[in-house]
């Protein structure tokens, strides 16, 4: 998870969280990486727009269900990973099949500036959502140097 | 030498869930001996990239009757059923 590792900024990361929906998580984890320099202050809309329009949510195998929400790279100053588990699940919609709702408490949001230079990354997120013992892991992880522990421990 | 086939890879954006899809193809394809050469395209754009493909796999909802045949790849991400999308692929290829 070296790549993974690198661009997911502990001020991006958001234990627990108590979002309401799912545009609030979006707009929760946005405002981090608009903070840190990472995206403009037209990502949030952008990805919610996005969200609206092809949605992100993907049912997993075990009971915690991923999000992994995402917009154009114009929006996109340098890329960076934004994490967040929920203390309750919120409603997205399944990316292949809309009209099915996923409960989701696992959300990556992907700030991506260009395809090539993030596969690495893009193929370490996908590792961890087909692994119920990492997705576990993460969902009951209550420090932020516990997060970074876990996946610097696995590899893909 | 069998010419590649061609199988179109398509996203919301072309960046992210497609770049995992087109690399976890070409490596399976690759192991499994068939050919491919993949591309990656927006799911809005991808009445103008059909040219030449063979097959489409796709994470976002399409239109039909593009022509070509559509395989959802949700598999890829999710790891759920992803033996049983690699063979269907492999059987569509090998039927072209």
């Amino acid at each position: 998870m070296r790549m993974l590792a690198h661009l997911l900024d502990p001020h991006a990361i958001a234990l627990n969280y108590p979002a309401k929906d799912a545009e609030d998580v979006i707009r929760y984890l946005s405002q981090k990486l608009l903070e840190t320099g990472y995206v403009r202050d037209s990502f949030a809309d952008a990805a919610l727009a996005r969200e609206a329009k092809l949605p992100t949510g993907l049912p997993l195998g075990g009971e915690i269900n991923a999000a992994i929400p995402h917009t154009d790279v114009e929006h996109v100053i340098k890329p960076a990973v934004a994490l967040a588990t929920l203390s309750q699940p919120v409603i997205f919609r399944n990316m292949v099949e809309p009209a099915q709702e996923v409960p989701v408490r696992l959300v990556f949001l992907l700030a991506l500036d260009e395809p090539k230079s993030q596969v690495a990354m893009l193929q370490e997120v996908a590792g961890i959502l087909q692994n119920p013992s990492l997705i576990d892991q993460l969902i009951q992880a209550t420090s932020i140097a516990e997060v970074q522990a876990i996946l610097s421990e696995h590899t893909v | 030498m069998t010419k590649p086939k061609v199988v179109l890879v398509s996203c919301g954006t072309a960046i992210a869930t497609s770049t995992v899809v087109a690399k976890a193809i070409e490596e399976a394809m690759r192991e499994r001996g068939i050919p491919v050469i993949t591309r990656q395209c927006k799911a809005a754009e991808i009445r103008s990239h059909l040219s030449g493909v063979d097959l489409i796999v796709t994470t976002t909802p399409l239109p039909d009757n593009l022509g070509v045949p559509v395989i959802k790849a949700l598999p890829f991400l999710t790891g759920i059923g992803k033996e049983e999308v690699l063979n269907e692929i492999e059987q569509q290829l090998k039927a072209i």
